[in-house]
Parts: structure tokens; sequence; C-alpha cells
């Protein structure tokens, strides 16, 4: 089986996660190897889903722990 | 493949789920109230952030958090343990942010967004020839958090709820259904489309973050494989 940019696309989320089988990955390797478009947008796209997982891009408002806990404790005295 | 690690906070995740939240939660049934706080707290980012997403506005997703917490404070006995708690307060908290949606969606100016074409739209990512990788230190520059914000804020909803919950929180896929209800199929359909989405309008962006001594991605991390 050999495959074409189009089909690594179609695979690429997948292939970040690790969710695709052995030979695929394969297939997808060896299609990386030659392929610079496709080895940066793979590289481009797993790059931004670890930027994702920051805890900075998206943060608490500040008190917002005491705030919540405050309202518990009235919700708590109460019940 | 990227290691996924944080889901809803390891610690909480490894002292308060499974058998000891259930152990947990018998001791606040049983009258010890106060230990609800600490049952939670590893939670409380999770649960706004969910709410965030659906709401995009920082203090209705605060109040709507809140009454999630409580509301899963007040339904607590029919938790079961079939999910993990994490999982059952996020979906708590995601019914809680639909209700909001709906009230919003009464009042003429903000229509409830529609959420259910899910074939519609161009998959195919932005083409690059280079790539060079942005460090996480860069996120120390207040622009790049906005830009992933925007990013993820202006997908449509059913993408944006599947990119918070996998790549945000990093739930795993099986939980992230759960908390959606949807199949695990899914999931992964709707992520890759997010991701393409997603890749398609920062990869340009993001290109400038890049510091200039800073070495090629492969450099950093080796061939995929």
């Amino acid at each position: 089986m050999r495959i074409d940019c189009r089909h690594v696309w179609e695979h690429i989320s997948a292939y970040i996660d690790g969710d695709v089988d052995a030979l695929l990955r394969a297939e997808i390797d060896r299609h990386l190897e030659h392929c610079e478009i496709c080895s940066a947008v793979m590289d481009s796209t797993r790059n931004m889903v670890i930027l994702l997982a920051d805890d900075r891009v998206f943060e608490i408002p500040a008190g917002f722990s005491e705030r919540l806990h405050l309202r518990l404790d009235t919700v708590l005295a109460q019940e | 493949m990227i290691e996924r690690a944080k889901a809803t906070g390891e610690a909480g995740r490894e002292t308060l789920e499974g058998s000891a939240s259930l152990a947990v939660i018998a001791r606040i049934l049983g009258g010890d109230s106060q230990l609800f706080h600490e049952l939670i707290r590893p939670l409380e980012r999770a649960v706004y952030v969910t709410l965030f997403m659906l709401l995009r506005n920082e203090s209705d997703a605060e109040d709507a958090a809140q009454e999630a917490f409580i509301k899963a404070y007040r339904n607590l006995r029919s938790f079961r343990g079939e999910a993990r708690f994490s999982t059952w307060v996020l979906s708590i908290a995601r019914n809680e942010g639909l209700a909001w949606l709906r009230k919003r969606s009464t009042r003429p100016e903000e229509p409830l967004e529609p959420v259910l074409d899910e074939a519609a739209g161009d998959y195919t990512p932005a083409l690059l020839t280079d790539w060079r990788e942005v460090p996480l230190e860069a996120l120390e520059r207040e622009q790049l958090g906005v830009c992933l914000r925007r990013a993820v804020l202006g997908l449509p909803t059913i993408y944006r709820e599947v990119v918070q919950l996998r790549d945000i929180e990093e739930l795993d896929v099986q939980e992230t259904a759960q908390v959606l209800g949807i199949t695990a199929g899914a999931v992964k359909v709707r992520l890759h489309r997010a991701r393409i989405m997603l890749q398609k309008q920062l990869a340009p962006v993001l290109k400038d973050y890049v510091p200039s001594t800073q070495p090629t991605w492969r450099r950093v991390f080796g061939r995929r494989g």
C-alpha cells in the first residue's frame, strides 16, 4: 500500500494520538520521510495540540476558587 | 504519540477517582459534608473551562460552574460509580451550560448557535513547506495565548467541546464520549476536523512565535515513530 498526501491528512489526528495500526503508521512514516509538506502539517498540528494543553492558555479567573467554596459553604450549611 | 497525563487533575485522579471517590462520597452522604470541598477541588478548572467553552463569557461561566457544583452536591446520592466522578461532574456542567445557552437563545440578540451540522466544511490543513516548533515558553507572551484562545473559541460548538475535553483537559476518548453523550467514533471524527481547522488557522500565525535560535521540531523530538 502506498499512500498520498490526502490520505495522510485524513489520519493526522489518529496518528498523533497513536490510534493507527502498525501497517498504516509505517506507511505514513514512509510518506513523511520524503514529503516536506505533510511533515510540516503533522509537526504543526502536533505542536498546536501540545500548546493547547498548557494551563496558561485557558486560565480560571482570579478568586474563582475562593468564591466557589464560599458559595458551597452557604449551600452546605443550609442542607 | 502525545502522552496524556493531565486529565482533570492528576493528583485528584489518583486520590479521589474510582473506589476512593466512592468512599469519600459515602462519608459526605453520611454527614461529613465539608469533604465535598476536597472532592471537587481537582475538577474546578475543568468545570470552569467546560462552561467557558459553551458560554464564551467569563462571568456566566463562573456562575454556571457554581450552579453545576451545587447540582453535583445535591445529586451526589445518584452517583453510582459507573463512570468516573470527574466524568459525571463534567456531564452535569455541560448540561448546566446547555441550559444557560437555551435561556440565552430566548433573547433575540443572542441566537443559539447551530450545533448539528457535522458534514459541511473544508478539512484540508494549511500546507506549509517547513515548520519550526513553537516552544511552550512562548506562552509567556500574552499574544500567543490570545491567538490560541481566539481560534478555539471561534470553532463551532461541537468542535470546540471536543477540543476542550480531549486537547485542553486531556480526557481520553471514552470519557469525552460519555460527557458529550456521543460515540467514541464521533469524538474522533470531530476531533480530527477540529484539529485541522485549528491547524489551518493557527499554523500561519504561530510561525511568528518561533524564537530565532529555536531548534527545529525534529531536532527536539526526533523522527516520528
